[in-house]
């Protein structure tokens, strides 16, 4: 139980710090998948110790939302590889104060 | 049929609105038929009211609604119709008909032609408005209304910087009058307790003695807002500048209607003149004074659109002069005709102006008679009835009844009259100046294109009215049919000198000043077409110059204003220009400005930062919570 939800939280700092220092796009988009499985896992162990059906309904609806993000996210990796010839997602900064 | 009032202005304003709104985008034909068709709307109703006020002359208000209902002042948006207001309505509806008729062709290759449209309706609803209003704060709304269009088309081609700051000039001063006759409101109100006109003069009558201290205030106040809007002495330096604007303009804002707003006021007020003797004389001195300076100036002008202007301010000179003598209908007399001959002038003058290619100088035009007959003779007739020849033009009538009512007007009356007759000589050497000068003698420009049927008809029809519009007034020794002023006497009371005495003083005064007309056109003759050489070596002497110089320029009024006034203000506002209030709010400018800066920094555009942003957040509340 215990082991279960220390799991999710390295999980979940693992992506975090994927997400905050690589900069390779597909790596970062990952990072954001392994920081949901986290999130997945954490409510199946909570479902788990309460023997409740709503852990896993509640890991189901983050599947389709994860298969969902990661249409439109690597749709749009696509577009800016083609804008900037580059997966590097500090190039794409024009947006700049 | 009475009931109809309220509608006369509503149309004007509903084309304003349409055309405003639309700005431009609706077909040319559309246009012209709104823009014409609702002032055309408005002058027919004018006609059905009047008729119908003409068969029974019993005032008649129509209240539309409550306007205000404040602890005390409830102006209402109320229409007032006597013999008075609906005089000025007719002429001003039927001017403004004829005059959007001959605009409709004259601005028709111009690229505001909707825009113009929309303002010259406004000014003919804001003027009904001014004129019809039953009380002083919806008087003044129109009169604010008219100003405010006056300052519209002056600057209409306001791509040449010179016309907006001629536009201002003109806002600008009205401005200081307007201001004053505000404050005159607020003193009626304040002593009186109402700004309902026929209420408050019974009021004034009844609790104001004659020559007390605050009747006397607010008919100077009143009076300061009519000289500035009808340009008299000394606020009269912004009208030959208005004639920056379009020539149609000039004609109906700057001459035939708005500038004889203050005329209206003070005949709409004459009870608090009555009161106040020492400002009604205050308005035949005046009066009297402006007609003389303004034909001096007229004399020296070489831009034809200027010698009207300054022939304008004169003639308002004339409608104050029998204004301040107590011949309240000899000034409404006289403003009735100035609108037909002056509206004629100015219109005749703006064909000969365009079909020379906007050339204003009347020393390069010559020899048009035959090239522009119509525009010849229309200014012609224009001329007569303004140089008020005698017995064939309306002119003559007017200005001939207001220098008997002068004469008659006690100890002041013969001086007040001999101003008049030297007014006279000097209006009729200079406007035959100019018709020598533009029609005769060699050809100097050729002029290019056609007059169409909708400038002619305007000229022929105020070219008929010019002659004919004085025999409702005819005096004792020519038959008596004094109509007109028998109608004003319904809403105005009698003159000093009973119209209908008849007596053989009245008629040498009439043949004196006759003469001095035809001696003017004699003189006018003699320098500007004989040109004989001691003449032109007198007008070419040094001294002679310098005082063509002097009137040329106004009497120095503008050069005066701008030393004492203009340049001390704008070198005050630039030494006061880092006083601590401006450095208060620039400092607080500055502050932003820096913020902004340091603020934008953080906005580098990567989306990792941003990451960080939120991930750094989202512990510091977690944190919060758990530990809290």
């Amino acid at each position: 139980m215990q082991h279960a939800l220390l799991l999710a939280m390295v999980l979940f700092a693992l992506g975090t710090i994927g997400v905050l220092m690589r900069r390779n796009l597909i790596v970062m988009l990952m990072s954001v998948e392994i920081m949901l499985n986290a999130a997945g896992l954490a409510f199946i162990a909570a479902g788990s110790r309460w023997g409740q059906a709503d852990g896993q309904v509640m890991f189901i609806l983050i599947l389709a939302l994860a298969a969902a993000e990661v249409a439109v996210g690597l749709a749009l990796i696509l577009r800016l590889y083609q804008r900037l010839g580059t997966l590097d997602a500090d190039a794409a900064d024009q947006m700049r104060g | 049929m009475l009931g109809l009032l309220a509608l006369i202005p509503a149309f004007p304003l509903l084309g304003f609105a349409i055309l405003f709104v639309t700005a431009g985008l609706l077909p040319k034909r559309w246009i012209t038929t709104i823009g014409v068709g609702s002032v055309g709307i408005a002058t027919l109703l004018a006609l059905i009211v009047m008729a119908t006020f003409l068969n029974s002359p019993v005032p008649y208000t129509e209240i539309v609604w409550t306007w205000i209902a404040v602890s005390g002042l409830t102006p209402h948006i109320g229409f007032y119709v006597d013999a008075l207001s609906g005089l000025m309505m007719l002429v001003v509806a039927f001017v403004s008909f004829l005059i959007h008729l001959y605009s409709a062709e004259f601005m028709s290759a111009d690229e505001g032609y909707s825009r113009y449209f929309a303002y010259m309706n406004l000014f003919v609803a804001s003027m009904l408005m001014l004129v019809l209003a039953d009380n002083l704060l919806f008087l003044y709304l129109g009169w604010e209304g008219v100003g405010l269009c006056s300052y519209l088309l002056i600057g209409f081609w306001y791509r040449d910087p010179a016309n907006g700051l001629a536009a201002r000039k003109a806002f600008i001063v009205t401005r200081v009058g307007d201001t004053a006759m505000a404050i005159g409101l607020f003193v009626l109100f304040t002593n009186l307790g109402t700004l309902d006109i026929q209420p408050l003069m019974q009021q004034a009558v009844a609790h104001w003695p004659v020559g007390s201290a605050l009747p006397i205030a607010a008919a100077a106040l009143l009076l300061g807002g009519a000289l500035g809007k009808s340009a008299q002495l000394p606020l009269q330096t912004w009208l030959p500048d208005a004639m920056a604007g379009p020539t149609p303009v000039s004609a109906l804002i700057h001459a035939a209607t708005m500038v004889t707003a203050g005329v209206y006021l003070i005949a709409r007020t004459h009870v608090l003149y009555d009161l106040a003797p020492p400002v009604h004389t205050a308005v035949a001195v005046i009066g009297a004074l402006t007609l003389l300076l303004a034909g001096f100036s007229a004399l020296n002008q070489s831009d034809l659109k200027r010698i009207l202007a300054y022939s304008t301010i004169s003639q308002i000179g004339y409608m104050f002069l029998a204004l301040g003598v107590g011949a309240w209908s000899a000034a409404i007399f006289h403003f009735m005709t100035h609108a037909f001959f002056k509206a004629l002038l100015f219109l005749s003058a703006g064909v000969v102006v365009q079909r020379l290619g906007e050339e204003h100088d009347i020393f390069k035009m010559g020899g048009l008679r035959q090239r522009l007959p119509l525009a010849f003779w229309s200014f012609l007739i224009g001329s007569i009835s303004l140089a008020a020849l005698p017995l064939i033009d309306a002119g003559f009538y007017s200005k001939d009844l207001i220098l008997w009512e002068a004469w008659s007007d006690g100890a002041l009356g013969p001086w007040l009259w001999a101003a008049g007759l030297i007014g006279a000589l000097l209006t009729a050497i200079y406007i035959f100046r100019a018709v020598f000068v533009v029609f005769f003698g060699p050809l100097q420009l050729e002029p290019t294109g056609l007059t169409g049927w909708r400038i002619a008809i305007p000229l022929v029809v105020l070219s008929i009215l010019a002659l004919v519009a004085g025999f409702v007034e005819i005096p004792p020794y020519l038959g008596n049919v004094p109509a007109f002023s028998r109608l004003m006497q319904s809403a105005l009371p009698a003159p000093p000198a009973p119209v209908s005495a008849g007596s053989s003083l009245e008629l040498m005064l009439s043949a004196i000043a006759a003469l001095i007309a035809i001696l003017g056109v004699g003189i006018a003759y003699i320098a500007f077409r004989r040109r004989p050489a001691f003449l032109e070596a007198m007008v070419q002497s040094p001294a002679s110059l310098a005082l063509q110089y002097f009137w040329e320029t106004d009497w120095g009024f503008d050069r005066l204003y701008d030393r004492t006034l203009v340049r001390p203000f704008l070198w005050f506002a630039r030494i006061d220009q880092g006083d601590f209030i401006d450095r208060f709010y620039s400092g607080l400018a500055s502050l932003s400005r820096a913020a902004y800066r340091q603020l934008s920094e953080s906005e580098t555009g990567r989306v990792r930062r941003y990451a960080a942003g939120v991930t750094a957040g989202s512990i510091v509340l977690i944190a919060i919570l758990v530990f809290a």
